[in-house]
């Protein structure tokens, strides 16, 4: 009978370990609750904030007893570290927890079939709908996508295909662009397109600015994906004489295509809910406004902002499941995005 | 029929791109300089349009605090002033509550992400921290409004409480609703996952054969990321701060819905009254007589000028470390 040979992990943790560890925790708990009950500090701030302390100084009392100062250290700044994750996740959790609670009671049968202009802010939850709001944001999102799309695809192949003189201050003004506010956009589009050219809101207006802000996001994500083909496809390419139109028109796009739907689609999550543009462009009417380059016309930011300033409970109701139907359209984009790159970018 | 039909013509050879090419290239170069035109426009169309008010008000539209326009019947401006110095102050104020408190737990979490968490656990968060940076600004706005303030309001009341004697944190009259510090925490929680994310891919990038040799001379975990991984990183981070400023500095939505706008320059964090350029164009957006609307895009000019300036020097900050590190 041979041995064999069974891998030892001398790193993992020994159950004796593992059972210190929990231990510590429970021990922290314990005391954060003893010693907010003894003493005059109350709320859910001092439960945590004595909790991580005492988790910290317990750890790493232990870590120096056993191996010295050096671990005493490591062991207080893994637990600050954690405390770092921790302090992040929360904000996350506690709006998707506040959006669902707060917004499924806004829900009805005719939330998707009714506009609000047969309703006024104090009306029971059963009148009205978002159906102009959900029109709205959609001609918004897909004109601002047939403006947007082309440039931030010509930007990134400008960057990767062309690599022109020019590739560097781009690459930078591309960047720069980013970071334009949202309300600059909107006064930009005000004061060059509608003041001088069209004189009334519009969907096309709104769009405009929302194509600013999404251009940057295309171009970027776009550029990324196009750097991740390989340069053997443009070579051969080329090598079967191919000109460089074709290559780029026959190759390239084709592989990079999952990657392009995907910087489409991170940038209408950027822009389906971005709101200061849209309060200076599109009027937010309460109606279905079936011409896009005419007429105020109502939005999902816009109903929100008009349904939580508004003030009365039934609009605040309202604003809350606007924001659960906004952010369930984010969602399901965001992981659309996410299942369609996940084979190309390895993050 | 010949025997010279069978052979070709040689073809001339030339590095000369076709037509077909040529017309791509230009497509394409067009398309590139797209950025250059709109980020042009914008800045001229708006000192276009502010420029009446910008030469009108000077180096006091800067300086001055005060934003009042008084019209008669037929709606001409009789006497106007517009000064943005409150706004200005109270956009800094903000984006720098906001970085402050964003910053270091950025850094943590990234560090966590990068070198803590086991490998599920970071796929997790990584996506989920990733989706809140898709989050639009109405829900931060509106959750921080009704959900974060109540509770923001206590902890700034106990900061004044025990550290009231520094000038920052004085709050005369007792006033703690809506202040900039309110809005300065939401900022940060909109801005936190920028800076994780900007910091995780440049801790990513420290070279593992000095991680490896760290902890083979053995080091802890912590040691090593004194040595090696804060050293290449730093400014980074720094860039990743910057690239928070100026996103923090150009919102508006939510910085609308929890600030109380005041004429007024104030540096007291935790009092209830702020100012912000954005809000201000929304503030004054909707009732604004024809001037008024010109000193708005003056205002939009300026915001815009700040912002392109901190990401400017963010971006040329987080590009040199990208380079240095290999």
């Amino acid at each position: 009978m041979s041995a064999v040979a069974v891998p030892t992990k001398p790193w993992a943790k020994r159950p004796q370990e593992r059972a210190i560890g929990i231990s510590f925790f429970l021990a922290a708990i314990a005391f954060s609750y003893f010693f907010v009950a003894v003493t005059e500090m109350k709320g859910k701030l001092a439960y945590a904030f004595v909790f991580f302390v005492a988790y910290g100084l317990f750890t790493s009392t232990f870590s120096f007893i056993n191996r010295g100062p050096q671990a005493a250290k490591d062991s207080f700044v893994s637990t600050v570290v954690s405390l770092g994750a921790v302090v992040t996740v929360i904000p996350i959790a506690s709006i998707l927890f506040t959006v669902i609670q707060k917004g499924v009671p806004g829900l009805h049968f005719g939330i998707l079939s009714n506009d609000m202009s047969m309703a006024t802010s104090t009306d029971p939850i059963a009148n009205g709908g978002v159906l102009h709001a959900i029109t709205g944001t959609l001609t918004l999102v897909f004109l601002a996508l047939i403006m947007s799309v082309p440039i931030g695809i010509l930007t990134a192949l400008y960057l990767t295909e062309i690599k022109g003189r020019f590739a560097g201050p781009i690459r930078f003004l591309v960047q720069a662009m980013s970071g334009v506010p949202s309300i600059v956009a909107g006064l930009f589009i005000l004061s060059a397109v509608l003041y001088p050219i069209t004189k009334s809101f519009s969907a096309l207006m709104g769009a405009l600015s929302l194509a600013i802000l999404m251009i940057p996001t295309v171009a970027r994500t776009s550029e990324e994906v196009l750097l991740l083909i390989p340069n053997d496809l443009r070579e051969a390419g080329t090598a079967l004489g191919g000109t460089q139109w074709r290559t780029v028109a026959m190759i390239v796009l084709p592989a990079a295509r999952s990657g392009l739907m995907t910087a489409v689609i991170l940038g209408v999550a950027r822009i389906a809910g971005e709101t200061a543009p849209i309060l200076l462009l599109t009027g937010g009417g309460d109606k279905v406004n079936p011409n896009p380059f005419d007429g105020s016309v109502g939005s999902l930011p816009y109903y929100i902002w008009k349904a939580f300033n508004a003030g009365s409970p039934e609009a605040i109701t309202r604003a809350w499941a606007g924001l659960l139907v906004l952010m369930i359209l984010v969602l399901i984009l965001f992981i659309t995005a996410r299942a369609l790159s996940t084979r190309k970018i390895s993050k | 029929m010949s025997d010279t039909a069978l052979i070709p013509q040689p073809r001339e050879i030339s590095t000369e791109p076709r037509r077909s090419d040529k017309v791509f290239r230009g497509v394409v170069t067009s398309g590139g300089l797209s950025s250059l035109v709109v980020l042009g426009l914008i800045a001229l169309f708006l000192a276009y349009r502010g420029f009446e008010v910008l030469r009108e008000e000077g180096l006091g539209f800067i300086t001055n605090a005060d934003w009042s326009i008084t019209l008669d019947e037929s709606a001409n401006v009789v006497e106007s002033n517009f000064g943005l110095s409150a706004m200005l102050v109270g956009t800094i104020l903000c984006s720098i509550v906001a970085v402050v408190i964003a910053v270091p737990i950025s850094v943590f979490s990234a560090l966590y992400l990068n070198f803590y968490a086991p490998a599920w656990l970071k796929r997790i968060l990584v996506a989920v921290i990733d989706m809140m940076a898709a989050f639009p600004s109405i829900l931060f706005g509106i959750w921080g409004f009704l959900v974060l303030m109540p509770s923001v309001e206590y902890w700034a009341k106990l900061i004044n409480k025990y550290l009231g004697w520094i000038p920052l944190f004085e709050v005369e009259p007792y006033f703690f609703t809506r202040s900039p510090f309110v809005a300065g925490v939401v900022l940060a929680i909109m801005i936190i996952p920028i800076i994780t994310s900007v910091s995780r891919e440049i801790f990513a990038q420290a070279p593992l054969d000095r991680i490896q040799a760290a902890f083979a001379l053995g080091a802890t975990r912590w040691a090593m990321i004194k040595a090696v991984v804060i050293p290449h990183g730093r400014s980074g981070v720094v860039g990743g701060a910057m690239l928070g400023l100026g996103r923090a500095m150009g919102e508006t939505v939510a910085v609308y819905t929890v600030l109380n706008i005041v004429f007024q320059i104030n540096w007291h964090v935790l009092l209830g009254a702020g100012g912000n350029v954005a809000s201000l164009i929304i503030l004054k957006f909707g009732e604004a007589s024809e001037y008024e609307i010109k000193a708005l895009m003056a205002a939009g000019l300026v915001l815009f000028l700040l912002t392109l300036i901190v990401n400017a020097i963010a971006n040329v900050i987080v590009k040199s470390t990208g380079k240095s590190g290999r």
